[in-house]
C-alpha cells in the first residue's frame, strides 16, 4: 500500500483547487528554478537513476528516451511533445491529470524541455477532453502570467513556450508518430522508423514524445530525488502509477498505487472489490484495450508492473484494469475491441488495414457461434500474421486481445460454436 | 563503406542504400509493391519483410538504411511466412478478376503471388468493394484492386508536382483519389499507371485492346517533343496498341509525358496510305509510278532556283538528307527545317543545342528560363527541373509567361525588358546566375522563332557569357526545342544554302510566283495559303494541311513504322526502329526520295538505309555517335540588335495538339475537352 506521503497526485480527485495557488499550496512549482539549475545532464541523470518508464504503454525509460536527443542544439530547433491524446478504451488518467493537476504537467513540460534542449512544448490533447484542454489552458496561462513559464521561465535564463493543441478524435494520433504527423497538419499516419523522433521529428526536428504523466511525476521525482522514487515498486519497474478501476467492481475508481502492487490487492483495497465476490471474477484485462485478458487464475496472484505482466503473456499497457466478472460475454467483449481497432486502424499497412477488418468480423461471427472450430485457429494464424509486421503498435494491439481471449477462453468460444450447432440442428 | 551480411554473402555496399537495395546487389529479389526507386519510401506495403539480427520483429527492408555490421537474412522461414501473411492480406479484398483485368500478364501481385501465395483463400467473409474514380480521359480506375500502395499518390506529389491525389478515409475504408472529382491536370500521368502494380489504374485508351503478350515489343524513341524520349512501341499486327517508356538516365529517366504515351491512335487515323496527284482541282488515287511522272512532268526544265523543301517537325534524319541531296543535285539551295522561321542554326553549334544536357539539370543551382513553358515543352524535362528543386538550393527564374511551372520560380517579367536587365545587370537575378557555381539558361526555341529572334539569341548569349554559364566542363547554355525533327533538320544541315531562301522568303516567292514548286516533306505548321499558285509535293504520313494543299501526295511513314534516326535537342542522336509496317502503299521517306531521284534523273548515290547513313556520318558524325552525345564548342551565334517589346510566349498554344499525329488523335481531342476545359463527364447528384 501507498502511504499518502508518497503520493505525487494529491489532487487527482479535484477536492483541492487545481489553479496555481492550489497548485502551489501542494509543493508544485517550488525550487524550479533549482532543478533547472541542476543542468540538462543532471536532471536527464536522475531521471534515469529513478528508473521512471513511459506511462504510455510501451514502458520505455524516460531518462533514456530524453537522452536521445542531441546535445548540441544545431540548425534545428528541439521540441517536446506531449501525447495527451488518451484514447486508450479503459484509460482516464491523464484526463484527471489534465482536470486536476495541469501545473504538475505545465511544470513537468518545462523542466523535460529544459533537459533536452527545447524551447517549445506541444501538448497533444484530445479533442474530446473539451473541458481538460480548457483547464490545461487556463494552468498555461496561470503559469505565463506568474513568470513561471515564457522567457526566462522560472528565472533560470531558459525561454520555454508551452502549446495546446487540439486532436480531432483519431486513435491512431496518441502513436508518436502519426501524432507527430497530425500535429504537423497531415493525416494522422504512423512514420516508419527510424529516423526516430529523436532525430527527425516535429517538422524534421529532433523530438520526443511523452505522455501526460511521465512528464508530470518528473518534477516530483527531482525534488524529493530519484532514491525516493526508485525505492518504490520492484527493481526495473520502479515508482507510483495511476491505475484506472473499471467494470464490474463495487467502486470503479483511478487510484495512484505503487507499481508492483498485486493486483488482487490493489482491487480489493481501492475498487471495493469485484461485484458478487472475487469468485465471481472471469478475466481481467489488466491494461487497457490492446493488452491480452487474464482469467481469474492469473490474477489471483500477479503484480501490476511491466515484467510482471509480461511474464503472464500480458501487459500494463496504460495500467487501465478491465474488470469482468462471470456475468460477462467474453467473447463478445472482446469482439467488440476487435471492432474497435478495425475502425481505428489508419489503414497505411497492409496486415492491419486488412487483417484487422478480417478478425472483427470473424469475431462477430464467433459471438454467434456462426463458424467452426477450424476457424479459430486461422483467427489466432492471422493475430500471428499481423503481430509485429506492422509499421506501428495498432496492428499488435488488434490482435494480442483475440491471442488472449483464445489463450484463455477457447473452450469457450468451441463450445458457442457447438451450441450455435445443435440450436441449429 | 558500411559492411554488411546478407544470407551468408558479405558485402560492401554504398553508405545511405536501404537493406532492400542491398540485397538486390547481393543477388536477393525482395518482394515489393510500394518501394520504388524514383519515389519516396513508403514502406506501408510490408511485403519487403527481412530479417535482421537483433531486431525483435521482422523489418521493412525498403525503408532501413544500411548500417555497418548488419546481418540480414532473406531466406528463413519467419521472412517466407511474413511475406505469405501479406500476401494473404493483399488477395483477401483483391477482386481476383485478372481474367478481366488489363494488368494480366504484367501485375506485380499476379507475379508474387506465385511465389508466396496459397492456391485457396480462407477468407469467407464478404470482399470489400469500392467506387471508380473518374481521373480523366486518360487513367482507367478499378480502385477494388488498389492496394494501397500509395506510388500513385508520391507520383503526382513528387515527381508531376501536382498533389491532387491522396488518401481519404481509414483503415479498410481508405480509398485513393483526387479528394473532388476531377480530371488530373498532369501532363505526366500515364506513368502511374505504369507505378501502379497491380490493375487498379490501366490505361483508359488501351481498356480491353490487347492482352500484354500478344503484342510485340520494338524499342523506339518518341518524337512528341524535342526530348528524344526512350521508348517502347507495342503492336499487334498493324496497329499500335500502346506506347511506354523505357529507362534512359540520361534523357527521361523512366518518365513519359502524356502525348507521347497516348497519341497513338492518331497513327491510325488520318493516314496517308496511297499516292494522290491533283487532277481538276480533286486529288485522286494514283499509283506511284504516276505520281512520280507527275512530278517529274512539273519539274521538267525547271530552274532549281525555283524550286524549294521545307521538312516538318516530325521528320527523321535520313529523309532530310536525302531529300537535301536532291534539291542541290536539282540545283536547288531553297531548304529550310525551321518552318516557324526561327534565327537558329546559322552559328555555332552550342547555339542550338540543350548543352548542359537533361542530365546536367541534376547539378545546376541556378536556372534562368527565358519565353518557355517546359512544362509543355517538355514535360519530362520539367519534371526533372522538379526533381533538381525539391533537393533545394537552386534558385530558379522565369522570363515569359507566368504559368505554373510545378515549382516555385521568380518571375522576372514577361518581354524583353526582362532579358535586357539581367544583360546589363540591373535585374538581381543577374547577381544569382553569377553566383551560381552551375548556372544554365533555358531559351526556348519559340523564343527565336520572332522577328527580332536573332537579338534575342545574342542576348541570351550574351547573359550565358557574363555570368560564366559557359566554363571548363560546364556550357550552361541551352536551347529548349519542342520540334523532334528540328535539331536533327539543323545537323543534317536542312538550311538555306548559299543565296538559299529560307521558310519566310520560301514562301513570300511562292505567294509572288518566284518560287514555283515547294517539297513539303511533312511540312505542316506553315501558312498553306501563303503558298499561291506554286506546284506542291507533299510527302508524309497524315491527312494534315500539307495534304489539303498538295498537288502531289506521296505517303510517308510515321515514327513507328521506319527506321530512323532522331536527335533530341541536346545533340543526342536516337534510333527509332520500325514497329509496324507503313499502312497501305506507303513507304518509308528516304526510299521515297531515293526512288523519286531515279525518275527525276538524279539519282542519288545510296541504294540502302546503311549507305545512307555511312554518307551522313561522314558529313556529321552526330549521326555516327548514335545514343550519344558530341558536345558543341561554345561559338557565336545570334546576331546583337533591337528588341521588339513584344512578350515572350510559348510556342505551344496547346499541349495536347501540336502536331499531325496528335491532331488525329481521339484520345488528345478528349483531352482538351475534359483537361483543359474541364467538361469532365459528371457523375451523381450535381442533376
Amino acid at each position: 500500500m501507498l502511504k499518502d506521503a508518497d503520493r505525487i497526485f494529491t489532487n487527482i480527485y479535484g477536492l483541492g483547487d487545481a489553479g496555481l495557488v492550489g497548485a502551489k499550496s501542494r509543493g508544485d512549482w517550488s525550487a524550479t528554478s533549482e532543478i533547472l539549475a541542476k543542468g540538462r545532464d543532471q536532471i536527464v541523470d536522475e531521471v534515469k537513476e529513478s528508473g521512471l518508464r513511459g506511462r504510455g504503454g510501451a514502458g520505455f525509460g524516460a531518462g533514456l528516451k530524453w537522452s536521445f536527443m542531441p546535445k548540441e542544439i544545431g540548425e534545428r530547433p528541439h521540441y517536446l511533445v506531449v501525447n495527451a491524446d488518451e484514447g486508450e478504451p479503459g484509460t482516464c488518467k491523464d484526463r484527471e491529470i489534465l482536470r486536476f493537476e495541469p501545473h504538475k504537467l505545465v511544470e513537468g513540460c518545462l523542466i523535460a524541455s529544459f533537459a533536452m534542449g527545447a524551447h517549445a512544448a506541444y501538448i497533444y490533447i484530445r479533442g474530446e477532453f473539451f473541458r481538460e484542454a480548457e483547464a490545461l489552458q487556463s494552468a498555461i496561462d496561470e503559469a505565463y502570467d506568474a513568470g513561471l513559464i515564457g522567457p526566462d521561465a522560472c528565472g533560470s535564463g531558459w525561454d520555454f513556450d508551452c502549446y495546446v493543441h487540439r486532436g480531432m478524435g483519431a486513435y491512431i494520433c496518441g502513436e508518436e508518430t502519426a501524432l507527430i504527423e497530425s500535429l504537423e497538419g497531415k493525416k494522422g499516419q504512423p512514420r516508419l522508423k527510424p529516423p526516430f523522433p529523436a532525430n527527425s521529428g516535429l517538422y524534421g526536428c529532433p523530438t520526443t514524445v511523452n505522455n501526460v504523466e511521465t512528464i508530470a511525476v518528473a518534477p516530483t521525482i527531482l525534488r524529493r530525488g530519484h532514491e525516493w522514487f526508485a525505492n518504490l515498486g520492484r527493481a526495473n519497474n520502479t515508482g507510483t502509477k495511476l491505475f484506472n478501476i473499471s467494470g464490474h467492481v463495487n467502486n470503479p475508481c483511478t487510484v495512484e498505487e505503487e507499481m508492483s502492487v498485486p493486483l488482487k490487492e490493489l482491487i480489493e483495497v481501492h475498487a471495493g472489490g469485484v461485484i458478487g465476490g472475487w469468485e465471481n471474477l472471469k478475466a481481467i484485462i489488466p491494461g487497457g484495450a490492446s493488452v491480452p485478458c487474464l482469467p481469474r487464475s492469473i490474477c489471483d496472484s500477479v503484480l501490476m508492473d511491466f515484467d510482471s505482466l509480461r511474464e503472464v503473456q500480458s501487459g500494463l499497457g496504460t495500467a487501465a484494469i478491465m474488470v469482468m466478472d462471470q456475468s460477462t460475454d467474453i467473447i463478445a467483449a472482446i469482439a467488440r475491441l476487435s471492432a474497435f481497432y478495425t475502425h481505428e486502424s489508419c489503414g497505411q499497412c497492409t496486415p492491419c488495414r486488412e487483417g484487422t477488418g478480417w478478425m472483427s468480423r470473424m469475431m462477430a461471427r464467433l459471438v454467434s457461434g456462426e463458424a467452426s472450430v477450424d476457424e479459430i485457429d486461422t483467427l489466432e494464424q492471422v493475430t500471428r500474421q499481423i503481430e509485429g509486421h506492422t509499421i506501428c503498435a495498432l496492428g499488435d494491439a488488434a490482435a494480442w486481445p483475440i491471442q488472449g481471449l483464445i489463450r484463455h477462453f477457447r473452450p469457450e468460444l468451441e463450445a458457442r460454436i457447438e451450441q450455435a450447432k445443435s440450436q441449429a440442428a | 563503406m558500411p559492411k554488411i551480411t546478407i544470407d551468408d554473402i558479405e558485402l560492401e555496399v554504398e553508405a545511405g542504400l536501404t537493406v532492400l537495395q542491398a540485397c538486390e546487389l547481393a543477388g536477393k529479389e525482395i518482394p515489393r509493391f510500394c518501394f520504388h526507386e524514383r519515389l519516396s519510401v513508403a514502406g506501408n506495403c510490408r511485403m519487403c519483410l527481412v530479417e535482421m539480427e537483433r531486431a525483435p520483429k521482422p523489418i521493412a527492408s525498403c525503408a532501413m538504411p544500411v548500417g555497418d555490421g548488419m546481418v540480414i537474412r532473406t531466406d528463413t522461414d519467419l521472412v517466407k511466412k511474413a511475406r505469405e501473411g501479406v500476401m494473404e492480406f493483399l488477395l483477401i479484398n483483391h477482386p481476383l478478376d485478372c481474367p478481366i483485368c488489363d494488368q494480366g500478364g504484367e501485375c506485380d501481385l499476379q507475379d508474387q503471388a506465385v511465389g508466396y501465395g496459397y492456391d485457396r483463400s480462407r477468407f469467407g467473409e464478404s470482399k470489400r468493394a469500392v467506387d471508380d474514380k473518374n481521373l480523366g480521359p486518360l487513367v482507367k480506375t478499378i480502385m477494388t484492386r488498389c492496394i494501397h500502395c500509395t506510388r500513385c499518390v508520391r507520383f503526382a506529389t513528387e515527381v508531376a508536382g501536382v498533389p491532387e491525389l491522396g488518401a481519404t478515409g481509414r483503415g479498410e475504408h481508405m480509398e485513393i483519389g483526387t479528394y473532388v472529382e476531377k480530371a488530373l491536370t498532369s501532363e505526366l500521368s500515364g506513368n502511374m499507371i505504369d507505378l501502379c502494380p497491380v490493375g487498379a489504374l490501366t490505361s483508359k485508351p488501351y481498356a480491353f485492346m490487347a492482352r500484354s503478350w500478344e503484342l510485340s515489343k520494338t524499342e523506339s524513341i518518341d518524337v512528341m517533343d524535342a526530348l528524344g524520349a526512350n521508348i517502347r512501341v507495342d503492336a499487334r499486327g498493324p496497329g499500335v496498341m500502346r506506347i511506354l517508356p523505357r529507362n534512359n538516365d540520361d534523357v527521361n529517366e523512366e518518365w513519359l509525358s502524356d502525348k507521347g504515351r497516348f497519341a497513338n491512335d492518331g497513327l491510325a487515323r488520318q493516314r496517308l496510305d496511297k499516292p494522290y496527284v491533283r487532277k481538276d482541282g480533286k486529288l485522286a488515287p494514283v499509283s506511284w509510278d504516276q505520281a512520280f511522272a507527275a512530278i517529274a512532268g512539273r519539274l521538267d526544265g525547271m530552274d532549281g532556283a525555283k524550286f524549294a523543301a521545307l521538312a516538318g517537325d516530325l521528320v527523321d534524319t535520313e529523309a532530310m538528307a536525302a531529300l537535301k541531296d536532291l534539291m542541290a543535285a536539282l540545283g536547288s539551295n531553297n531548304i529550310d527545317c525551321r518552318q516557324d522561321g526561327a534565327s537558329i542554326g546559322e552559328g555555332a553549334r552550342a547555339g542550338h543545342l540543350f548543352n548542359s544536357t537533361i542530365a546536367g539539370i541534376d547539378e545546376a543551382d541556378a536556372i534562368l528560363i527565358i519565353g518557355s513553358n517546359p512544362r509543355w515543352e517538355a514535360p519530362v524535362l520539367n519534371a526533372r527541373i522538379r526533381k533538381r528543386y525539391l533537393e533545394g538550393g537552386l534558385s530558379i527564374g522565369v522570363i515569359g509567361e507566368a504559368l505554373e511551372l510545378t515549382y516555385r520560380y521568380e518571375h522576372l517579367g514577361a518581354g524583353t525588358d526582362a532579358l535586357a536587365a539581367i544583360t546589363d545587370g540591373t535585374s538581381p537575378f543577374a547577381g544569382v546566375l553569377k553566383d551560381a557555381s552551375k548556372p544554365m539558361i533555358i531559351l526556348a526555341a519559340g523564343a527565336v522563332a520572332r522577328p527580332d529572334g536573332a537579338a534575342v539569341l545574342a542576348a541570351a548569349r550574351a547573359i550565358a557569357e557574363s555570368s560564366g554559364a559557359v566554363r571548363d566542363g560546364w556550357n550552361g547554355f541551352n536551347m529548349l526545342h519542342s520540334r523532334a525533327a528540328r535539331v536533327g533538320g539543323i545537323e543534317v544541315g536542312f538550311l538555306p544554302g548559299a543565296s538559299g531562301l529560307g521558310t519566310n522568303a520560301i514562301l513570300d516567292g511562292a505567294a509572288s510566283g518566284a518560287i514555283e514548286a515547294v517539297y513539303l516533306l511533312g511540312a505542316d505548321e506553315i501558312d498553306m495559303s501563303r503558298l499561291g499558285d506554286a506546284f506542291v509535293i507533299y510527302q508524309g504520313h497524315h491527312g494534315d494541311a500539307g495534304a489539303h494543299r498538295a498537288d502531289v501526295i506521296l505517303p510517308g511513314a510515321a515514327y513507328t513504322e521506319k527506321n530512323a534516326t532522331y536527335v533530341n535537342t541536346e545533340g543526342r542522336a536516337q534510333r527509332a526502329q520500325l514497329a509496324t509496317f507503313p499502312p497501305g502503299d506507303a513507304r518509308e521517306d528516304w526510299a521515297i526520295i531515293r526512288a523519286l531521284s531515279a525518275v527525276l534523273g538524279k539519282t542519288l548515290p545510296y541504294d540502302t538505309l546503311s549507305d545512307l547513313r555511312e554518307k551522313m556520318t561522314m558529313a556529321n558524325p552526330v549521326f555516327g555517335a548514335i545514343d550519344d552525345i558530341i558536345r558543341a564548342d561554345w561559338g557565336t551565334f545570334g546576331e546583337a540588335g533591337a528588341l521588339s517589346s513584344d512578350d515572350f510566349n510559348s510556342e505551344i498554344e496547346n499541349y495536347y495538339i501540336t502536331d499531325p499525329i496528335s491532331r488525329a488523335s481521339e484520345t488528345m481531342a478528349r483531352c482538351i475537352s475534359e483537361i483543359l476545359q474541364g467538361s469532365a463527364p459528371r457523375t451523381g447528384t450535381d442533376g
